[in-house]
Parts: structure tokens; sequence; C-alpha cells
């Protein structure tokens, strides 16, 4: 798994959205596939435009997730939200930014709590699981 | 003489650039943009003539209640009704489909009675059903297509008998394009006695409409993609059965007289109409319809079948690319995979090339997964779309191609 701040830094070296779709593409490639048997409606995020899938894992008071899709940017943009979001408490979690650092990605368009599209609704149920965990 | 690049310039929108590239508009068939005329015409009745309609006494009142009664009247020339009393203003044709199915159906359709549609239906013209059916205990039938996404009339009058109560059929599909011969549709449904509702969304737009020609007994439209403003839609419904028809809402402005205990209601179209309606988006309407008119019905739809087959011709040049939904008698709207490419993939990178494209099941899931899919890219034109607008299209498609 990447790590963010590194993800920020290779992101700011690429200029133009070839570039970074490239490299998301690349991103997306890498992600491990997610095991066949959680391809099922119960780990589906639902709301996006492709087929999101989204399974929590966790280990000594730290959340970890899984995710895949059958779209491939869209699975170099769960590897982003995976590197952001895994290994964190509850409480880490909920204070974390995610439309900051994606605008910071140059990649605002894909994921900012304004405009709604798909991807928002794998970082709800992300902070739907920390919350559960809180509780 | 229908002059593209002239007409081009009423809609202001078309002008603005996407990321630095020309804005190629290609998804009318979800939303169609507005001509300078109708955004002026609700900004006029906005700036000079507003009141709430059919209630004052005043000037303000009397203008605005001829213009929303106006409105009517170029509906009404637009589908060819006989009468202006059959014409409802709704929210959408979601809406009008709704009114249909709680207010007619509901009162109309009993245990066993049967109500038939396509595959090809869009979910509001499937999921109003679908409740009726489980309130009243009747039966939901679908007549399929075959693989291309063409009418096959063996299977519709299979699924016809003395059961069916209601036909209610698209007449234009908004995934496959697949025009319906509706009138024939419409004959064969009355002949085994059964009334007629056409979801007219995509083929209001696209081709001239006569109701009495069609002889359908409702048809259902939105104004949004007839060049229209948002939040208005119609409800044709033919005189005798809106007559009979209970309120759908009930309110302000659809009553004859009013106790605390007892109300009788108002004729059709008020019945129907209840509380302030979207006077100024019907004002706007009537522009619209008034517009596309002017430029000639048969026109605009010369113009696409031109950019039809040039879109046909075009799009066979690239890799990989299959149409989904390839019936001879096909409207402006083409869904299409390309490759083993997600079609989210697909509409990011045209996204980024000024191209609107939608992606998804377009309100038609079963429809969708029927032709073998989860998602499809959707490329649909309006009158404004020009060879230019493909050829970008083309372009993008190529270069995304190459990107995956």
């Amino acid at each position: 798994m990447e790590d963010i701040e590194e993800l920020i830094e290779n992101f700011s070296m690429l200029e133009d959205w070839e570039d970074k779709y490239q490299y998301l593409i690349d991103l997306g490639e890498k992600l491990p596939p997610l095991d066949e048997k959680y391809k099922t409606d119960a780990w589906k995020v639902s709301g996006c435009q492709s087929q999101v899938w989204l399974v929590p894992e966790h280990k000594g008071g730290l959340l970890s997730f899984k995710g895949d899709s059958d779209a491939i940017m869209v699975k170099g943009i769960i590897a982003v939200i995976l590197a952001i979001y895994s290994n964190k408490s509850a409480q880490e979690i909920k204070k974390i930014e995610v439309g900051k650092i994606f605008a910071k990605l140059g990649l605002g368009e894909h994921l900012s709590p304004s405009r709604r599209n798909g991807m928002m609704s794998m970082v709800d149920k992300i902070r739907f699981y920390a919350e559960s965990l809180e509780k | 003489m229908f002059d593209v690049y002239k007409v081009r310039k009423d809609f202001p929108v078309l002008a603005r650039s996407i990321n630095g590239k020309p804005n190629v508009y290609l998804d009318s068939a979800a939303s169609a943009q507005k001509p300078k005329c109708v955004i002026n015409k609700m900004s006029r009745v906005y700036k000079t003539a507003y009141a709430n309609v059919h209630r004052g006494t005043y000037a303000l009142a009397d203008e605005i209640t001829s213009e929303y009664e106006k409105a009517r009247e170029v509906v009404k020339k637009f589908i060819g009704a006989d009468s202006e009393k059959e014409i409802v203003f709704t929210r959408n044709a979601t809406e009008s489909i709704n009114l249909v199915a709680s207010s007619w159906a509901l009162e109309n359709l009993h245990q066993c009675d049967e109500i038939l549609i396509s595959e090809a239906e869009h979910h509001a013209n499937l999921i109003p059903w679908q409740i009726v059916c489980q309130k009243k205990g009747c039966r939901l039938k679908v007549f399929k297509i075959d693989d291309n996404g063409a009418y096959l009339p063996q299977e519709f009058i299979k699924n016809l008998n003395e059961r069916t109560k209601l036909v209610a059929v698209t007449g234009m599909s908004n995934v496959l394009g697949t025009v319906f011969p509706i009138k024939e549709i419409a004959l064969a449904a009355h002949q085994a006695g059964a009334k007629v509702l056409i979801d007219a969304c995509q083929l209001a737009v696209h081709s001239s409409i006569n109701v009495q020609d069609i002889d359908c007994d409702f048809l259902a439209f939105s104004g949004h993609k007839t060049y229209g403003p948002t939040g208005i839609g119609v409800l044709y419904g033919k005189s005798e059965i809106l007559e009979s028809m209970p309120p759908y809402q009930t309110g302000g402005d659809m009553v004859d007289k009013v106790t605390y205990q007892k109300t009788t209601y108002a004729e059709p179209p008020a019945r129907f109409e209840a509380g302030t309606p979207a006077t100024v988006e019907a004002v706007g309407l009537g522009e619209a319809l008034r517009y596309m008119m002017k430029l000639g019905l048969d026109n605009i739809a010369a113009h696409e079948r031109e950019l039809s087959a040039y879109m046909l011709q075009k799009t066979s040049e690239i890799k990989d690319f299959k149409l989904v939904g390839t019936a001879t008698n096909k409207g402006g709207v083409f869904s299409f995979q390309v490759g083993n490419i997600h079609p989210q993939d697909l509409a990011y990178v045209l996204g980024k090339e000024g191209v609107a494209i939608r992606i998804g099941h377009h309100c038609a899931e079963p429809l969708v997964n029927r032709m073998g899919y989860t998602s499809l890219a959707r490329a649909s034109f309006g009158l404004y779309n020009t060879k230019e607008d493909i050829d970008a299209f083309v372009a993008a498609v190529k270069k995304a191609s190459a990107f995956f």
C-alpha cells in the first residue's frame, strides 16, 4: 500500500490530467483484487456509477479496508482512498478532510463533499464503519 | 432552411468552453439545453407580469393567467390535442405517469387485471405500475424486444388479452433509441379493450406528435427535454377519461365548492393542478415548444437523421465500438460499449475532452441488464448538435481507447 504523503508528492509532479489519469490507472492495476467471495451486494457501495465493493478489517483498535471496482480508474481512486484511511483509529478517520486531500492531489473533481458524485458514497461508508466501531 | 450553425447561437451555454475545449454536449436525452427565447421569456415574466395564477383581479394576475393558459394552448397545438382541457401541467413526465397510476389505475383496475409494458421502459413507466399491481392484485406483464432492441409485434400481441386494462409503452427508448409503432400498438390495445399510455419523453423531442392520430388515451412528456425549463411536465388525457378521474392531490385551485365537511372538484385540467403550479416554468415550456414548431419538427427530425447516419459511419471506424440498440427505426440515442473499457473510465476521459455523455443504467436498469450490461455509455443528440460534435466525440473515444 502506498503512503498518502508519497502519493501527494507523486501527483504533484504530474502536470497535465493525462499523466494524472495514467498514474491513477497504474494505481488501480496495482491494487490487489478483492476476493470474489466479497463481490456481493452485502459489500457493495451504492450510489457509485460503477460497481464498487468495500470490506472493512479491524485489528488492534485500527481500521483498514479492502476495496475493488469493475472500472480501472475507479480502482485507482479507491487505492488513494485506502491509502488515506487504512490503519487509522475511528477518531482519526472522523478528523480526515478527504476533500482537501483530493484537491491537493489535483483530483478534486473526483471526490468533493459538495459535488456528491459517486465516490463520496465510499467515504460515507468508511465513516459509517468508523462510527459503528466507536459505539 | 434549417441551419444548425445559426440555431446553435440561440443556446448560450454551447458557446462556453469546458476544460479549454469546445462544449460538446451529447446528453440531451437526459436534459436539453435552453434557447435564449425561453430564458428571456421567463425572465421577462418575472420582471413585468408576475403574480399568482388564477387568483387575482388585478392587471398582473390577469396577465400571468393569460400567459399560463396561452402556454396550455401551445402544448395542445404541439401534440395535436382536441382541447386545452386535455392538457394537465405536472412537474415532469414522472409525475404525469404517477398521476395516471394513482388517479385512474387505482380506481379502475382490479384483481387479475393486467398492465402490459415493454422491456424498454424507463423506471418512470415501470415502478408506478409495480405499485398499482401490488395494491390492486393486478399482474404486470412485460413484452420482449429482440437482442438488437427492435420491437417485436408478435411478442406484443401474444401478451395482449381481455384482462389487459392498460398498455403503457415508450414512444422511443431512452437507452436504445428504438421508436415504437405507437399508433399500431394503440389500435391493437383498444381492440382488446385496454387503455393506452405513451411515455413520449424522448419521442416529443425528436419527431412531431399527434395524439388524435395515435389515438392514445394518455401521453406524458417532460418540459426540460423539449428545450424548456425543469419542473414542468405535461399529461395529456382524453377529455372523457380525465373527467371521470378523481383528483391526484388536493388543495387550492382545484375545487368547485368547499365547505368544512365536503368539497366538489373543479373540471379538468384544474382538478389535477392543486396548489400554485410552476407557472413561469409552464410559460417557459410554451415558449420552448413554440421555438421547436418555428424551426419545424420535420426539419429537426431530418437534421437528427443526418447526424445519426454520420454517427454510424464515424463510430464504425472506432476499434471494438459496439452499439447497443440497432433497431432499424431508431432515433438519435446511441448507447455503446468500447472493448472492455468500463463506461465510467470512458466518461472520465471524455469529460476532460469537453464531451458530455451519460453513463450508468439510465433509469432503465432491467433493460440495461437485459441487453447484457450493468452500465452503458450513451451519447444523444439535440437539435443543436453538429457533425463537428460527432468528430470531437469520436476523437475523444479514440483517445480513451488508447488510455485503457
